[in-house]
């Protein structure tokens, strides 16, 4: 209780510590900050239809960074939402256009089943590599990023492409009946329903299984994983290719509610945003879901302070950068804060 | 340059220009990785950094109007990121690959808020040295058209290397990076080494990104950087944390990248994308090939979290 107290306060400090730097470098740069922040809010979170682009942006933030942080829980610094995401888009496409003669529902079902398989044997791969060779994952999902949007933009531009559309390399369409819809009342796609239910899934399968316990025992300590007979080459690879489902369940939404079909749309940083996001819920699900929603509408606030106040859009990625540093600095704090220590126990 | 007139020896004459003019970046990137990691540290965000650079240099040489300034200008914001990652990597429970994304995310962002009124006005650019002036042919003779900074790259390997072996500063870096608690106990400053390294490491990267802006390219752009800056801590990979094979690993980089659009000049464009990332393919596979479980990389430093 006490810890996930001092984590609310710190993470809070933190938050504010960075709204306060982004204050002083707005003022720096002749712009007041107080009109900001206002605008901040209306274009995040003050209205209606705000919220629902906020929303939006949300849903896959939940996905990817679930990709980062169940990895995490087993002592892994995954990066490779981004390629995962990507990965899970162009399954999606295959499944969609193979299951053109199915019902509607079941196509969607095997689109969705689809993105996630890909997603998980991409980030599984990497989990291979760091069991049976011992390569570092964090090196080798980021350039599975980049060799997953090279094979995009090779599939949608050649193999994969759709001749009817001119404009933009895009990849065939789904049949229009696979696409969902928006959830009933607040206008959102149902990709906000999948990331909530994927982080609540994912908390319980961390919290109250075995899995998720020798995933924590492996985390925290691997030696004393291998002494108990934990199997660490399962573990190293079910927590990536969880992670990896996730991901690539966020690039099938992406196709299955917006796109439609695949193309360089696919990759436009929410496997970046959702590293981010994981490191700010410290790497807890639940708490993924809440801040998913944050970042989420500083992104989607960008563009109406772009268009008050004349500023780049970058502005937003400025914030988004200087919680990151905020969040990670205050990792220093966890056992300074008297108020939070355990009474008897020598800090 | 239009290798589409000279076929198949167009594509090798890009190449080559492409294995100088492109390699300089990930030189000057590959050294500053180099140098950080051979002092425990990683930073994954040299992005960002050169980006930093690459604004600040094109800025400062539009401003004054001398190309130099914007590189001097370049080095101090790269340096300056440097510090910021040593100053927070020294906090305790920090970690370093997570600051460097952290910075990575910022810089890119600070590079492009800070740099939007530079996107349009031109930049006095970087001189050249012209050494195939005597060559009848353009293209050739463009591609010999080699810039200041590549062989200010060299010089730095160079030196880089030499100071590892032999100085005082050298061996104490590379202490600090082996073993953090036998330096320490010896009495070196462990956390004032690694700020000094990284710091010094940003002001390359820095200068990486004031060749993108002030030579080639030669512009500001948002895409102005290909990724070379995250392409940092694999190169360093494929140069075993020596300094020499960077000089190397950058012209093989540098060669590969100009193979795509030079094969695309003689009409073979199937494989554009694929070819673009070959060489994180084959990164991945000489790490697959050269890894372990049972011992760390050859040549990499001990205190490396990535290498554990």
């Amino acid at each position: 209780m006490r810890g996930r107290a001092e984590a609310a306060a710190i993470t809070a400090g933190a938050l504010l510590a960075a709204l306060a730097l982004f204050a002083l470098f707005l003022r720096a740069n002749g712009l007041d900050p107080l009109a900001v922040y206002a605008v901040l809010w209306l274009g995040g979170f003050g209205t209606p239809f705000s919220l629902q682009a906020t929303l939006t942006q949300a849903a896959p933030l939940m996905l990817t960074a679930l990709c980062t942080a169940i990895p995490a829980r087993a002592g892994m610094l995954v990066i490779g939402g981004e390629g995962a995401l990507v990965a899970g888009g162009v399954f999606a496409v295959l499944a969609g256009v193979a299951a053109a003669g199915l019902p509607a529902a079941l196509g969607t079902f095997a689109i969705c089943a689809a993105g996630a398989a890909a997603g998980a044997a991409w980030i599984a791969m990497a989990g291979a590599l760091k069991h049976f060779r011992g390569v570092n994952e964090t090196i080798s999902t980021l350039l599975l990023n980049y060799i997953a949007v090279a094979l995009l933009n090779h599939l949608v531009s050649g193999p994969m492409r759709d001749p009817a559309v001119s404009l933009k390399a895009t990849s065939w369409s789904i049949p229009q009946a696979s696409m969902v819809g928006t959830l009933p009342d607040i206008g959102v796609h149902w990709g906000l329903a999948f990331g909530v239910i994927a982080c609540l899934i994912a908390f319980a399968l961390l919290k109250y299984t075995v899995f998720g316990f020798s995933v924590g025992v492996l985390g925290g300590n691997p030696r004393a994983a291998q002494l108990v007979g934990l199997p660490i080459g399962r573990l190293t690879l079910l927590a990536c290719g969880l992670g990896g489902a996730a991901a690539g369940l966020a690039g099938a939404v992406e196709i299955v509610a917006v796109h439609g079909a695949a193309s360089s749309s696919l990759a436009v940083g929410f496997g970046y945003s959702g590293i981010l996001v994981a490191f700010l819920a410290r790497q807890n699900p639940l708490a993924i879901v809440f801040f998913a929603v944050l970042v989420g509408g500083i992104s989607a606030s960008g563009g109406l302070m772009q268009r008050r106040f004349d500023m780049p859009d970058a502005a937003t990625q400025v914030l988004q950068g200087i919680i990151f540093l905020c969040v990670l600095a205050s990792n220093a704090l966890y056992g300074r804060i008297k108020l939070f220590r355990e009474r008897g126990v020598a800090g | 340059m239009n290798p589409g007139e000279l076929g198949w020896w167009g594509v090798a004459i890009a190449v080559l220009g492409g294995a100088i003019r492109i390699s300089t970046p990930y030189l000057f990137v590959s050294l500053a990785e180099t140098l950080t990691e051979k002092s425990g540290r990683v930073n994954l965000g040299l992005e960002g950094t050169l980006l930093m650079g690459a604004m600040s240099g094109y800025g400062v040489s539009y401003l004054t109007g001398s190309p130099w300034l914007g590189v001097a200008a370049a080095a101090g914001a790269g340096a300056a990121f440097g510090l910021l990652h040593a100053a927070l990597c020294n906090l305790p429970r920090v970690n370093d690959v997570a600051v460097g994304i952290a910075l990575f995310i910022f810089g890119t962002g600070l590079a492009f808020f800070l740099g939007k009124p530079f996107v349009q006005p031109q930049a006095p650019r970087l001189p050249v040295f012209a050494l195939g002036g005597f060559i009848d042919m353009p293209a050739i003779r463009a591609a010999l058209e080699v810039s200041p900074l590549f062989f200010a790259g060299i010089a730095v390997a160079f030196a880089m290397r030499w100071a590892f072996v032999n100085t005082r500063w050298g061996l104490i870096v590379r202490a600090v990076g082996d073993n953090a608690e036998a330096a320490r106990t010896a009495g070196y400053p462990v956390n004032l080494t690694r700020t000094m390294a990284t710091a010094t490491g940003g002001l390359f990267a820095g200068v990486a990104g004031a060749f993108l802006s002030l030579s080639y390219p030669g512009t500001w752009a948002e895409g102005l950087s290909s990724g070379q800056g995250l392409m940092a801590v694999t190169l360093v990979i494929f140069a075993r944390w020596n300094p020499l094979n960077c000089f190397w690993v950058s012209l093989f980089f540098g060669g590969a990248s100009a193979l795509g659009p030079a094969l695309q000049t003689v009409g073979v464009t199937t494989y554009y994308y694929l070819i673009g990332a070959a060489p994180y393919a084959l990164t991945l596979a000489l790490l697959i090939a050269s890894s372990s479980r049972r011992h760390r990389l050859i040549g990499a430093p001990g205190e490396l979290s990535i290498n554990r």
